[in-house]
Parts: C-alpha cells; structure tokens; sequence
C-alpha cells in the first residue's frame, strides 16, 4: 500500500465539473428551446394579437384568407388525449393490478416482456395500424366516419401507451410493502379487497404519475395523429371527424416549402409553444398530485 | 384430540412445508380458552410458521404446504369448504413489525368491519377498539390523521385494535414487541394481560422474560417439533426436558 497523499483537491474538483456540465447541457437546451419559441412566438404576436389567437374558431394560416385561432388545434389535441386515456388508463391500471396482484410467477414472466413489446414498436407502424385496421373496423359500426378520424388515432395512441401505464404503476403496486398485504388478508379481507382497498390506494402516488406521463405523451403524440387522424383543423368533439392536433400541424408545415420568416413560419413557433405550455402545466399539476398523495411506508 | 369446551384451537398431526423444507413435523397441541399461550424457541425452528397455521396465512406462500388438522371450536379450518376469510376474521393477528395502512387512525380500524360488511355503529365499533388496544386516550381527538404520523409503539397498538374491532375469538401475535422499545413493549404486555378475559391469545415471543411474564401456557419448540408442553410457571421452573432447560437458562438460541 503506498502511503502518498492522493492529490484529492483538483481531482476531486476536476470530476466535479465535468459532473456539473453534463447537468448543465439539460438546463441550458431547455432554455436555449424555450428562449427560441419565446423569440419566434413574440414575433408572430406583432402580426397577430393573441386575443384572436385564441378565441378565434378557424386555423387556416396557410391559405387565404387567413385566421389564426388555436383552438381547433386544442380540440384536436385534448380530443385525441382524452380518447387515448379513455383506454390507456383502465386496460393499463387493470393490466399493472393483475401483474400485481394475481399473476403467477410464469403468467408475469410471459406477459411482461410481450407489453414492453409494445413500447417498442415504431408509432409510424402504429400510425398504419389505426389507418387499416382500426378505422375500417369504427367505419363497419359508423358508415358515416371519414377515412382519417380521431377516434381511430386515439384508440392506438391509447393502445400505444398502456405499457407505459401498466409497466410504472405495477412497479408502485410492487413497491406496496408485503407487510399491508398480510395485515389486509389478516383481517379477512379478498383478494379483491386487498387490491382496491390497501394496494390500490398505497400505490396512487405512483399510479398517478404513471397517467401523467402517459397523457404527456399522448398530446406530443405525432406520427399516429399525423397518419390517421387527419389534416383538418376543426372546431369539433365528433371524433368521427377528420381534425388536426398540433403536432400534426407542425409537422404539415415543416414539411412544406414555408419561407423562412413568414407568418406561416412563425405559426410553428407559436403552436409549438402552446404545445409546450399544456405539457409544462400538466407537469406541475402531476408533481403537485404525486406530492399530494405521496405515502411514506417503513 | 378432541375439542373440549375450554380449548378454543388445537393441531393435530400438523405438517408443514415450504417447498421442501420440512418446516413443521406433526405436531399436536391444543389452545386453552382465555388464555395466554406463548411460543417460545431458538429463531427458525417454526413457531412463527405454526402460528400462521392458525388464520391459514402460510397459504399465501406460494409452494407452501399443510397436512393435518387445525380445530377452531371443533372445526377443522383446513377443511377446503371452510372459507379462509371467515377464519380470519375470527381468529385475529397482529405482526411483527407494526404494520398500519397508510390511512387515517380511524380508516386502519374501520378497515376489517368495512371488507366483513359491519352493518353496526362503525364510530362506536373504531372506539371501542381503541380503548380496548388502550389507545384511544392518546388519539381520540385525531382520528382523521394518518396512521403513519404515530409512533412505533403507538402503531402497534392501533395494529391490535385494527384486529379486535373485526371482533375474533383469538389473538394470535407474532413478536409484537420485537420492533418496540421497552416502555412500549411494557405498554403491550399489559394489554395482554387485559386482552385475556375476552380472547384467547397465542403469542410467538423471542424474550424467555416476555414469555414468563405475559402466558399462562408455554410451548417450546425446536426444529419443527414441540419439545415440551405446559404451564408457564412449571416450564420455567423445573422444565422436565434437557433441551428446554438449556434454552430458557440461555445456553443456546
């Protein structure tokens, strides 16, 4: 063993740093994203006031003439992330309580793997998915439904994110302590019971946190919405109905020739921080529920 | 063994296993009524396992196995159409480690009568429990917190009344002291002493001390098998077997 004193002070300070600036890059890409849509944003509300932007029914920047409402971009978006929680969120806490609660050890081993499956599969393929299979199927019971329809998106977005659903709040589920499971059957209480009545609500926190991720990623949701649901911006809530989520709309005008600085060049940025600013708001209320129910157990 | 009146629970011929592991090896013993038994021996040799033979708990141990029977007023509970909650709701049990939901004080007690379907004063029932776990002094004026707020040995007691307010007949108590510090356990073990006029209770306790001080009845035992049977006093004073002796003068365990 030698005994030389280890020159710990600039070593030490040197690892420190690096560990700081890898923190650092995070921070400073949010900001560099957020002054960038701000810059954009505040230059497309010189040309358009924002009462109209959002009180204004009609989105049509790209023809004349033109009107810049967001919210049928809204309704589109919140229409398509109600749907998909409408089904991401029971199949997906169902699926996370069974794993849980019920399962046996081969079930788990089996199931687990093929709903990670899942979230591994590409969402243009998805987005096909919900084109050929899912939208034919709505059309057999709905004649009337158009070919690209939100119904159809929202179902295999919701599809898409049940693992993520299932796969975090069986992880909280997991978590509950086995003691409060004994002291549960202890009392004579089912199987049932002990799931609703004592895992349930002793995983909520997590369980929560698993929903407002999962609806997170609904509404940032692109490809699926792109492909199937349309490209029609509509003040509607007929799902029916073909519309346009605001992921789908950036993606349309990205993928034109959209001079660079026009006013439908900045509809982008201003869309885009409208997008960012729903998901930035349901972040703070999901951290504000999951402290609200957070539950500490020895 | 046939039930008499004042035995409340007996095994006979009780086999259990763990997989392979032969963890109880025929035993028969049966529980006085309103009394307190105490199960006493070195760590591993299956009292706690015995213990939870009584309110069939080893079931939910996947790849654990029972043979033989267990009378509860002269009714084998292992009977497959005897329903496992019925029994434990009636024979009651209280853990190691106190295990409160994260609920309100109040909630952990009303949670047994709730799943049984207590059609009864719920409030009255959550009081009663209280002070019969002599608690209810410290915590009447805060039902509505959480359980988890208490202290450890306050826990415990909430964990007993949270088990008396399904009212059973028997106690079963798996080291409910272990976690506990001694004005705590001091607490309990006076509890007992109170609890025995209503209910019978059978408690599994690592201290020889706790053992002579809270039971009527003690059974010791070691490797799977019951070593010796008897009063608590008597066990304690002039055991009959070597093994026994070297045990509770501390020579092992």
């Amino acid at each position: 063993m030698k005994s030389r004193i280890r020159p710990s002070g600039r070593y030490e300070g040197l690892i420190i740093g690096v560990l700081f600036l890898c923190a650092v890059v995070s921070v400073l890409t949010t900001a560099g994203i957020i002054i960038t849509l701000l810059r954009e944003t505040i230059g497309f509300f010189r040309e358009v006031s924002i009462l109209e932007f959002i009180t204004e029914t009609r989105w049509t920047p790209l023809f004349d003439p033109k009107h810049f409402g967001i919210l049928p971009l809204i309704t589109g978006t919140l229409m398509i992330t109600a749907g998909a929680a409408l089904v991401a969120l029971p199949v997906g806490t169902a699926t996370a309580l069974y794993l849980s609660e019920y399962a046996s050890d081969g079930v788990r081993r089996l199931l687990k793997p093929l709903l990670e499956v899942l979230a591994g599969i590409p969402t243009v393929v998805y987005g096909y998915f919900a084109l050929t299979l899912v939208t034919p199927a709505i059309r057999s019971l709905f004649p009337e439904t158009n070919i690209f329809n939100a119904a159809g998106a929202a179902i295999v977005v919701g599809i898409m994110i049940i693992p993520m659903v299932s796969s975090l709040s069986e992880d909280a589920m997991t978590a509950v302590p086995r003691s409060l499971r004994e002291a549960a059957f202890a009392l004579g209480a089912t199987r049932r019971e002990v799931s609703t009545g004592v895992v349930l609500p002793a995983a909520l926190s997590g369980i929560s946190a698993s929903y407002i991720l999962a609806v997170s990623r609904a509404i940032g949701e692109t490809m699926i919405v792109t492909l199937a649901a349309g490209a029609t911006p509509r003040l509607t809530l007929n799902p029916l109905e073909s519309i346009q989520t605001m992921t789908a709309y950036i993606v349309q005008v990205s993928l034109g020739d959209t001079p660079f600085g026009s006013i439908e060049y900045r509809t982008l940025f201003a869309v885009g921080m409208g997008l960012f600013t729903l998901t930035f708001t349901l972040n703070i209320a999901g951290a504000l529920i999951t402290r609200r129910y957070r539950e500490v157990y020895q | 063994m046939s039930s008499t009146s004042n035995q409340v629970l007996g095994a006979d011929g009780l086999n259990l296993w763990y997989g392979t592991h032969h963890v109880l090896k025929g035993i028969t013993l049966g529980i006085t009524r309103h009394r307190v038994t105490a199960l006493i021996g070195p760590s591993g040799c299956g009292k706690s396992s015995f213990l939870r033979c009584f309110n069939r708990m080893n079931e939910l141990i996947p790849e654990s196995r029972v043979e033989g029977r267990i009378h509860f007023n002269g009714r084998d509970i292992n009977d497959p159409e005897v329903d496992a909650t019925e029994v434990r709701h009636r024979i009651g049990m209280v853990f190691q480690k106190p295990n409160p939901f994260p609920k309100s004080i109040f909630d952990n007690v009303a949670f047994g009568p709730r799943v049984n379907g207590y059609r009864g004063d719920l409030g009255e029932l959550v009081e009663t429990s209280l002070r019969r776990a002599a608690l209810w002094d410290e915590v009447h004026d805060r039902l509505g917190q959480s359980a988890l707020a208490l202290s450890g040995g306050q826990q415990q007691r909430l964990c007993i009344a949270r088990a008396l307010a399904v009212e059973p007949e028997v106690l079963l108590m798996d080291e409910p002291c272990s976690a506990l510090d001694p004005a705590s356990t001091a607490k309990i073990e006076d509890l007992i002493g109170e609890l025995k006029e209503r209910y019978s209770i059978i408690i599994v306790t690592h201290n020889m001390q706790q053992a002579a001080r809270v039971s009527d009845q003690t059974a010791f035992l070691l490797e799977g098998e019951i070593v010796e049977y008897g009063r608590t006093g008597g066990i304690f004073t002039r055991p009959e077997d070597p093994r026994t002796e070297d045990y509770i003068t501390g020579r092992f365990g």
